[in-house]
């Protein structure tokens, strides 16, 4: 096998007397897109703290293509939840975010990005402001301002739970049509079977806190993918809820 | 503009300021009837056509010392802003401050002005000084809390996210925490205007060479109360003149925040 991009060993973590994170080993190969699942406040947001920086595990280790992964590196776009757009900002303006931190000038981060609005649909809306969008535009204007970075990663934090349903499904389909053309390598955090199947490559399965993998599934379905109904995202569909919903004591 | 626009712009208008001119109209005809029918003595209740009329002849002193409160206003304002924003910054950078700092600015706001006032301007003089230090005094807390409640409000997404980027302490302040902060400010400016006024007329009162609160205690003191409430007036309408400033460069500052999603 190949030398994974990330590879989590052991890790957990305890905030005070609350143990979040009790062995959580994963991995994620270039160019794969690999999913967290589990039951809310299982630590999935704490395993992004570690990642991030934001805070360091009691235990584990965090390999980035092989190297300790330290927190003054920043290997990961990171894509908060909900879409964490600046309202103050034109999409422009908060889609250049990242580069602009990296000491880009603003001038230059806009060229960088102009090119891209129209393959993410938001071509004409680059002078508007945040609110004046759709919660869906918003969320693709969320994740250019996390592509454009051109980290080797990109870190998704549960990125469609605050859409309604209908638009969900449909920005889950633009993203895997995005992805199938792009194959960033993706950790995507979710508490949403159906998108983690239709998305991943691989999906870890966490246990409730405090969190350890609970079991590991692999969907063997070539992309583009047909969407939810198709019979064989169906079939691991209901075998990941049956994990979900029956942990075994 | 068209035909069609000015009459709904009129509408607009009245319904938005007819009510204030009405009831304000009423109070003032109301006053006005009662002055006029009961034959009180215009130096105890003088009429609101009395105190027009008065300050009409004494528009000129009224427009100096307007002019001197004026001023007083602005410079003790501004240099509260400076303050608000200089320790704002600073409590939000060091929380071992924000607990030593916090106590004492709360004490300054429980100094009754009555008391502090006639003290200031014994201790700075009867020039322009007692008087910023006493209107930076009145406005300062609002400000600081308002700027530090606004700092707090940061979305922790946005500044996971820059965190994420790797962006300073500072840049993370720069480019989340103080336009979080716009909102807050803007209604503690609200706030912080209207006792400006007030605070810079107290000080003159306690003792100046020019300004509104000096003529108003001498007016008091020539028994002039129709020459007191044209001066009452006249703070009155500073005051909602630099109100309405704040709106409006509030509304220039956010333009984003009276934005809607567009629907196609």
């Amino acid at each position: 096998m190949s030398q994974a991009r990330l590879e989590l060993q052991h890790l957990s973590k305890s905030f005070g007397p609350t143990d979040v994170l009790a062995d959580i080993s994963l991995s994620v190969q270039p160019g794969e897109f690999v999913s967290i699942l589990g039951p809310s406040g299982a630590g999935k947001s704490t395993i992004l703290q570690l990642l991030t920086g934001a805070s360091t595990p009691d235990a584990g280790q965090m390999l980035h293509d092989g190297q300790p992964l330290s927190p003054t590196q920043h290997r990961f776009a990171f894509m908060p939840q909900g879409d964490a757009l600046m309202p103050w900002r034109r999409i422009i303006d908060n889609t250049t975010l990242g580069l602009e931190v990296q000491g880009l000038r603003r001038e230059a981060a806009r060229a960088r990005v102009a090119p891209l609005f129209a393959e993410f649909g938001l071509a004409g809306f680059e002078d508007h402001y945040p609110a004046q969008l759709s919660g869906g535009m918003r969320q693709r204007a969320a994740l250019l301002r996390t592509v454009v970075q051109q980290r080797p990663m990109l870190l998704l934090d549960e990125p469609f739970g605050a859409l309604d349903a209908l638009t969900r499904a449909q920005m889950q389909r633009w993203l895997a049509g995005m992805w199938t053309r792009h194959r960033w390598t993706v950790l995507l955090i979710t508490h949403d079977v159906r998108e983690a199947v239709l998305l991943s490559d691989r999906i870890y399965v966490l246990s409730a806190r405090p969190a350890r993998v609970a079991q590991e599934f692999q969907v063997p379905i070539d992309h583009p993918r047909q969407g939810a109904g198709s019979p064989g995202l169906a079939a691991i569909e209901a075998e990941i809820l049956q994990t979900l919903l029956n942990p075994e004591d | 503009m068209s035909n069609a626009a000015f009459p709904r712009l009129l509408a607009r208008f009245f319904r938005h300021a007819g009510p204030a001119t009405a009831s304000v109209s009423t109070l003032i005809l109301g006053w006005e009837a009662y002055v006029q029918l009961s034959g009180i003595s215009p130096t105890a209740l003088p009429s609101p056509s009395r105190i027009i009329g008065q300050g009409f002849v004494q528009r000129e002193a009224l427009a100096r010392h307007s002019l001197a409160t004026l001023q007083a206003t602005t410079f003790g304002f501004a240099s509260s802003l400076a303050a608000a924003f200089f320790f704002s910054i600073l409590i939000d950078f060091c929380r071992p401050l924000r607990r030593a700092l916090f106590p004492v600015f709360i004490i300054t706001q429980t100094l009754p002005l009555v008391a502090i006032a006639p003290l200031i301007v014994l201790w700075f003089g009867f020039g322009l000084t007692p008087k910023i230090v006493l209107v930076a005094l009145v406005t300062f807390f609002p400000m600081l809390v308002a700027l530090a409640q606004g700092y707090e409000a940061t979305d922790r997404n946005i500044a996971a996210l820059l965190a994420s980027m790797g962006a300073s302490r500072w840049r993370i302040f720069l480019m989340a925490r103080l336009p979080s902060a716009l909102p807050y400010f803007f209604a503690g400016l609200r706030i912080s205007i209207t006792y400006a006024v007030v605070g810079a007329i107290f000080a003159e009162y306690a003792g100046a060479a020019r300004g509104l609160g000096i003529y108003i205690l001498n007016a008091k003191n020539n028994f002039r109360p129709d020459l007191v409430l044209a001066a009452v007036f006249v703070s009155a309408t500073l005051t909602l003149l630099l109100f309405g400033a704040t709106v409006l460069l509030q509304r220039a500052a956010m333009p984003w925040a009276r934005l809607k999603e567009i629907r196609p």
